[in-house]
């Protein structure tokens, strides 16, 4: 299954994000597995300097800004 | 350049709503019109030049910059100087200071970097543009870049590495080489839209503010009168300064709020000095930022990099007073 995870320590920006997740999720119909990361030292596994950031399994997509729904939808799609 | 939404502001307030040009109501309303259309129209400029040039020098190139280049002593510069053109959000300073300090960059380095990120931004940058002009606006970024760059030094010689949180220390410890950023390179066409939905962004984001802080200053403007501030707050008393930036300290506004307030003091005898180190406390320095870094640096260490910027921060108010 695709594992999606939004790394953030909690700002607006981190949860928008982590909502359009949700949003693109539901108008796809598709599944995954999706996690917010807020914990620093978790984030900092991931080699981040800006937040938020939208890792699809394992892989940075996004980072720096607030992926947008259709984004999201097409970064799922391949 | 302006002058058109001056004329659509004088048409719509004084012609449209036949609200005379003698009134209060008349020239704060006017006020209000003008100033909301210039600083949008600023506002997503100046974010979207910025957006552009992110796009080329994103903050990983930077820090591979400072990282890998014999500077000799300029490093300092340098980061306070990507400080400024990065967009500061207050969620991203603890992963970029700990990303910083773990690629390798001096703790004085990395502050320097920290400190002008959020004191020269953007918004800020667009504010002063429409607000004070050209002038001000680069007296404003200059001083921001000179302040990080000095302030990044002097903390640099106090050896704070010990003050850091436990955690961070490790890190420190094991260095580790990291990894090439992994991301699809894209044509500056592909990126155009993702940039000027960014821009409109952030626009959306501040509006909000930009109206409130356009209102309470227009209202300022048509009800204050002349010179009202200049006898209490004239330049003349030299306390002035310290007790404005004591107190914007802990306050946090954004800054598309609270340069059309200093504006408005400005205009009635505040000196701007005073005012751009007012709004410097303001947007640089928070009680919400210190509560962030917490997770990363001890209360000492908060302590004496608070103490740093704001000791700077009063240095310059006094010499722009000196100078404008």
């Amino acid at each position: 299954m695709t594992q999606i995870k939004v790394l953030g320590p909690g700002c607006p920006k981190c949860k928008t994000t982590y909502n359009n997740v949700l949003e693109a999720l539901k108008q796809t119909n598709a599944e995954a597995e999706v996690e917010k990361v807020e914990d620093i030292e978790q984030m900092m596994k991931y080699n981040v300097l800006t937040t938020p950031v939208l890792m699809i399994n394992e892989k940075i997509k996004i980072k720096g800004r607030v992926a947008q729904v259709n984004e999201i939808i097409d970064l799922l799609k391949n | 350049m302006f002058d058109w939404i001056q004329n659509f502001a004088d048409w719509l307030i004084y012609s449209v709503f036949d609200i005379g040009a003698d009134t209060h109501l008349g020239t704060a309303l006017n006020f209000f019109i003008y100033d909301t259309i210039k600083i949008l129209i600023l506002l997503f400029l100046i974010v979207f030049l910025m957006g552009i040039l992110n796009a080329y020098l994103p903050v990983e190139k930077l820090k591979d910059f400072l990282h890998r280049k014999k500077l000799y002593g300029l490093e300092y510069f340098f980061a306070s100087v990507f400080g400024a053109i990065t967009p500061f959000c207050s969620c991203s300073s603890v992963p970029l200071f700990i990303g910083f300090v773990q690629g390798g960059i001096p703790l004085g380095v990395t502050f320097s970097f920290l400190i002008t990120s959020p004191l020269v931004n953007e918004v800020a940058i667009a504010m002063f543009i429409g607000m004070f002009g050209l002038k001000a606006t680069l007296i404003y970024v200059g001083s921001g870049i000179l302040l990080g760059t000095i302030g990044g030094w002097i903390l640099g010689k106090f050896n704070l590495e010990e003050w850091l949180s436990e955690w961070v220390k490790k890190i420190l410890g094991s260095k580790m080489e990291q990894d090439g950023i992994d991301q699809e390179k894209q044509s500056f066409r592909q990126r155009l839209p993702e940039i000027t939905q960014g821009a409109l962004d952030i626009v959306k984001g501040v509006l909000i503010y930009v109206i409130i802080g356009i209102a309470i200053g227009a209202a300022m403007h048509g009800y204050v009168p002349e010179n009202f501030f200049g006898e209490y707050l004239g330049g003349g008393q030299w306390w002035t300064v310290p007790v404005a930036v004591i107190f914007a300290v802990p306050m946090y506004a954004n800054a598309a709020g609270i340069v059309p307030v200093i504006e408005v003091f400005v205009a009635k005898g505040v000196p701007l000095g005073t005012a751009i180190a007012f709004m410097m406390a303001t947007v640089g320095l928070s009680i919400p930022e210190a509560t962030l870094l917490k997770k990363v640096m001890s209360m000492r260490l908060i302590g004496t990099y608070f103490g740093v910027v704001t000791l700077f921060i009063i240095l310059s108010g006094f010499l722009f007073n000196m100078l404008l």
